[in-house]
């Protein structure tokens, strides 16, 4: 299989990456935008970073297992645990749509089965074996659906590519497979806004017939 | 979302303790409890976690099945003896939510989600009876497209929105419950409570109690049954009208029947009255009908919502008449 050349492999889990990653990019050009046009005005001291309390007094012990890395934290127990994903431990793969169970775009595997994770506290998946699309690919190699949606075209703008691979992962196992309707029926928790619904059924297809 | 303090059971007892405390919620699935809290709609003090307490087998036990309380929706749907004793209840399950939302969603939660109206949901500026006791009914007048027109009150209109709990309404199930007076046991149809002039008491579950199982019995009418759901769209949507049906049939007569309706009930809606104009009967669709017609006699539309009765007549014919083989 050939990879589209704007594509590269997953870099290992880095904590604390060298170089500005495009999030902490936009983030910052962001609030730089907000001081320039707040400053002036307010006459305020620039803004500076916002640093998070070091210690909050409502924070719970949670122990989150993700993509086999074990990782201690102290959580308010109001975070979910796509927000723990994506704000605590950067693993931004996994992304918000919706934030309220109907678009699947935070779908990861807990303990094998597939959930929505702005529907669940981290605190409850506390020792739990958490994948997310971050940990499909091993050895450098895409996850066989991965790949399947690069050659069918399984995406356009790509938001909610990663919950419908995760999706489509644990989609394989169950075996819900038999037919394009039986897809299309067990993928119903994963929407499209784009409409690629087409190449997300191929791609699926394909994985399945290549596992049999 | 209000800060609460987080604790996990770590057994039934404790879990009750825990529970009793003035606003204290219970948490299993968090489907639909975790986005009722970041609306703000649902402000626990206290949450606690009874995913530790076991609780998810599906068994067989005399006279019937037992399913745990914390059984996950698809591996009830899933499970050899619901297929096979209880089909209606498979159904109903799988044509709930998404696949995802099944994983997690519970049984007894299944049967304690709160309604989809949208003004129960809507803090900023609607009046509900259901949330905010007294306020008003912004629904009565407003947008009532997807409400109830049985079982209706001048206070609230607005569905329950399980399938399950319609399922388990029409095939005599049996809910157990825990508390600090130890085990009772509810029927189904009287777990949840009409409206009335109090629609913010929805169940007979006390504060503090835990369900812990369903019992459904066996019966013919129970292995012979189907759920049929009609909505907007054909997957991860919830009712406009649906009907459980059961039937035992032997020479060309209806025996026993059971009837309930869900997406047009402010509980999930038996019908004794449609069962009344089955039972002794050839399955027919004049008889069909006439029960479709006495399963909705009192019905109540608002403006938007009129098409809900004669969909329900039709989705009750249609599902018996599948019932019984098609060709009636």
């Amino acid at each position: 299989m050939t990879l589209p050349p704007c594509y590269t492999n997953p870099e290992p889990d880095d904590e604390s990456p060298a170089d500005p990653s495009r999030r902490s990019f936009v983030i910052g050009s962001a609030a730089a935008t907000a001081a320039a046009l707040i400053s002036p005005i307010l006459g305020a001291a620039p803004a500076t970073a916002e640093t998070p309390p070091k210690s909050d007094p409502n924070a719970v012990a949670v122990v989150l297992d993700v993509n086999g890395k074990r990782h201690e934290l102290r959580l308010d127990p109001r975070t979910t645990l796509l927000d723990a994903l994506r704000e605590h431990l950067d693993l931004t793969g996994t992304k918000k749509g919706c934030d309220q169970g109907a678009c699947g775009a935070c779908t990861v595997l807990v303990d094998g089965k597939r959930i929505n994770s702005c529907l669940t506290l981290a605190v409850m998946n506390s020792g739990k074996a958490i994948t997310t699309i971050e940990g499909l690919a091993s050895n450098g190699r895409l996850n066989p659906v991965q790949a399947a949606f690069i050659r069918n075209d399984g995406f356009q703008c790509g938001y909610c590519t990663s919950g419908q691979i995760c999706s489509a992962v644990a989609l394989l196992r169950e075996g819900h497979t038999h037919s394009d309707d039986e897809i299309r029926e067990w993928m119903s928790g994963n929407i499209c806004r784009c409409g690629a619904y087409p190449g997300i059924v191929a791609a699926i297809r394909e994985a399945a017939n290549a596992r049999v | 979302m209000h800060a609460f303090d987080y604790v996990r059971a770590k057994d039934l007892s404790g879990a009750i303790t825990s529970g009793s405390r003035p606003a204290a919620k219970f948490v299993a699935g968090g489907t639909n409890l975790i986005d009722l809290m970041k609306s703000e709609v649902e402000r626990p003090a206290h949450l606690v976690d009874i995913n530790g307490l076991g609780l998810a087998a599906v068994e067989r036990v005399p006279g019937g099945i037992r399913i745990g309380a914390l059984a996950r929706m698809n591996d009830v749907a899933l499970h050899p003896l619901v297929q096979q004793g209880f089909p209606a209840i498979s159904q109903a399950l799988l044509a709930s939510a998404s696949p995802q939302l099944r994983n997690m969603a519970s049984i007894g939660g299944n049967l304690m989600q709160r309604t989809r109206c949208t003004y129960f949901r809507e803090l900023t500026f609607a009046p509900c009876n259901k949330r905010d006791p007294g306020s008003g009914c912004a629904a009565m007048e407003g947008e009532n497209r997807t409400h109830a027109v049985l079982g209706t009150s001048s206070s609230c209109i607005a569905t329950h929105p399980s399938d399950l709990a319609v399922v388990l309404a029409a095939l005599d199930a049996v809910i157990t419950l825990h508390g600090r007076d130890g085990e009772r046991k509810v029927m189904a149809t009287d777990f949840h409570l009409l409206p009335g002039s109090t629609p913010h008491v929805e169940h007979a579950l006390r504060h503090g109690e835990v369900i812990t199982a369903v019992f459904v019995p066996d019966a013919a009418h129970a292995s012979h049954s189907s759920y049929l759901k009609v909505r907007d769209r054909s997957e991860f949507e919830f009712a406009l009208a649906s009907a459980a049906v059961g039937l035992e049939l032997s020479g060309g007569t209806i025996r026993s029947a059971r009837v309930a309706l869900g997406g047009v009930g402010t509980k999930p809606w038996r019908s004794r009255e449609a069962e009344r104009a089955l039972i002794g009967k050839s399955p027919a669709t004049a008889t069909f009908r006439d029960a479709a017609e006495a399963a909705l006699t009192g019905a109540i539309p608002h403006e938007q919502n009129r098409f809900k009765i004669e969909l329900a007549k039709r989705t009750l014919v249609r599902s018996l008449t599948d019932l019984a083989g098609g060709a009636a």
